[in-house]
């Protein structure tokens, strides 16, 4: 199964600027454009057993 | 497992889509891979791949403007990792 | 994420304080059932609403969940009402039968807690024999063919050097092996000091994740590890509330089921809304969705990474919640504690451990 952590894709180049989260800065790339998908292990949140 | 404008791809039946006000949840029972579709866009392709007979058809269907086709194809290949999209 | 969803992405649902063990570190104080919790039909209106809300997957736990008469009745309500489950336990009540039982069930995964290697470690915090019952079930599902299952591990002081053989241990069953931090919470505030990690080995720990973890699942519980350098992977930030949240045997509605006390609690589900207005609407909620400051630990150039850390270790080690955490890596949490008299210190809001037995010699 191989539950992952984020995975920033699909970085856009001319498309207006929208929201940045910042636990999307906490994975690889720095982000100043769109994003188009994310990938969260459904472990990967604090706060569950 | 990298797609092309030509793949004719589906959303897996096995995935449920949530609405979210960033654009959609996107869960795979089978396999409980989970990812943030980022923009209503996505979301809609996503949602409506399987009505295409290409990827080329869906993006241009959908309204994607065609100079974001190919951050839209790479996102698309990377949901083949997750099986939230396969190629049909 | 950190503004809240509409409904949570995934939430723990204790469905009783019963427990056949007695963990010395157990979150939930758990041991006896109480006599006000949710009865079979409230539990399967919950799953109703959790499926009206879309969530997709639940953490079900307790107190041990195999103990309620009703668990599988509940377990296959919620699979058939689209919501998968994957449930912790320790393992005494997945006998052949029932790992046969579970094996047939689809959209479930399981996870056995487990806190050694060994028997002498294991149950020095579980219990005697709790490491051999644990093992019995791993073999009985594995025997059934149920497939991948997790193993659990609460990392402490006394188990951080076996995280090896943990990871031996679950590729041995084809198990996916869990490490998670321990907090001060239950009768884990009582532990806490004996058991939580040193600073040295929170360093092993996040080593050791970075070198090895890539199959290996954390819950996120280690994020405020990420003061050390390169972040671990998960969002990194704390859900309760946000994301994520507690549904207790009683039906009360908690940010995280490591903040059982009544600051923490946000309503219960049987309240007028359900479940639903309690996520949607309650004032805790809406407080925690609220942006945070960054308080003490603003001119910290690790804290973009580090997030402060843990509510819930804050609140039971009496340190202020825009405080360090009290295992800040820098060691700044450290220092915090013991400024609150132990008997000051913040109590779990209920105890249903069973009463210690006392030996009478004859």
């Amino acid at each position: 199964m191989g539950l992952g952590g984020g995975t920033l894709i699909g970085m856009e180049q001319d498309t207006p600027q929208t929201q940045v989260t910042e636990q999307v800065e906490a994975t690889e790339a720095v982000v100043t454009e769109e994003l188009l998908v994310e990938e969260i292990s459904i472990d990967g949140m604090c706060g569950v057993y | 497992m990298t797609l092309t404008l030509e793949s004719a791809c589906e959303m897996h039946p096995q995935v449920a889509l949530r609405p979210e006000p960033f654009g959609a949840l996107a869960y795979h029972y089978g396999n409980r891979r989970l990812v943030f579709l980022r923009h209503p866009d996505i979301v809609r392709v996503v949602r409506n791949a399987s009505t295409y007979p290409t990827l080329r058809d869906a993006l241009a269907g959908e309204g994607v403007e065609e100079q974001r086709w190919p951050s839209f194809v790479k996102a698309l290949s990377s949901l083949t990792t997750s099986e939230i999209i396969r190629v049909r | 994420m950190k503004s809240g969803l509409d409904a949570p992405i995934c939430l723990t649902w204790e469905l009783t304080y019963a427990c056949n063990l007695a963990c010395v570190h157990c979150l939930s104080s758990s041991g006896q059932r109480d006599e006000r919790e949710l009865s079979t039909e409230q539990a399967k209106a919950v799953l109703d609403e959790l499926r009206d809300l879309q969530v997709f997957y639940i953490n079900i736990g307790g107190g041990e969940p195999m103990v309620r008469r009703d668990f599988f009745e509940i377990l296959e309500h919620s699979i058939s009402n689209g919501i998968g489950v994957k449930f912790s336990t320790n393992g005494a009540f997945i006998d052949k039968k029932n790992a046969e039982r579970l094996t047939a069930m689809d959209y479930l995964d399981i996870q056995i807690s487990l806190d050694g290697t060994t028997a002498e470690v294991n149950d020095a915090v579980r219990g005697e024999g709790s490491y051999a019952t644990a093992i019995t079930a791993m073999e009985n599902l594995r025997d059934a063919g149920f497939g991948q299952f997790k193993i659990s591990v609460v990392v402490t002081r006394h188990n951080v050097d076996q995280l090896d053989e943990f990871k031996a241990l679950a590729d041995s069953f084809g198990a996916q092996l869990r490490i998670t931090r321990l907090r001060p919470a239950g009768r884990g505030a009582d532990t806490w000091n004996d058991l939580h990690p040193t600073n040295a080995q929170q360093r092993q720990i996040y080593d050791w994740l970075l070198a090895h973890g890539e199959n290996v699942l954390t819950g996120d519980s280690f994020f405020h590890l990420n003061a050390f350098g390169e972040s671990l992977p998960g969002l990194n930030m704390c859900g309760a509330g946000r994301v994520v949240c507690l549904i207790d045997p009683l039906g009360d509605v908690y940010a995280c089921p490591f903040v059982i006390h009544e600051d923490f609690k946000a309503g219960n589900v049987l309240d007028d809304g359900g479940f639903t207005k309690v996520w949607r609407a309650s004032d805790l909620f809406l407080e925690l969705r609220e942006p945070q400051s960054a308080g003490a630990c603003a001119s910290c150039g690790a804290f973009d990474a580090c997030q402060g850390g843990c509510m819930a270790a804050k609140f039971f080690t009496g340190i202020p919640l825009d405080g360090p955490d009290p295992e800040c890596v820098g060691g700044d949490g450290e220092k915090l504690l013991g400024a609150v008299p132990v008997a000051l210190l913040p109590r779990p809001s209920m105890d249903h451990s069973k009463p210690a037995r006392i030996k009478v010699n004859s």
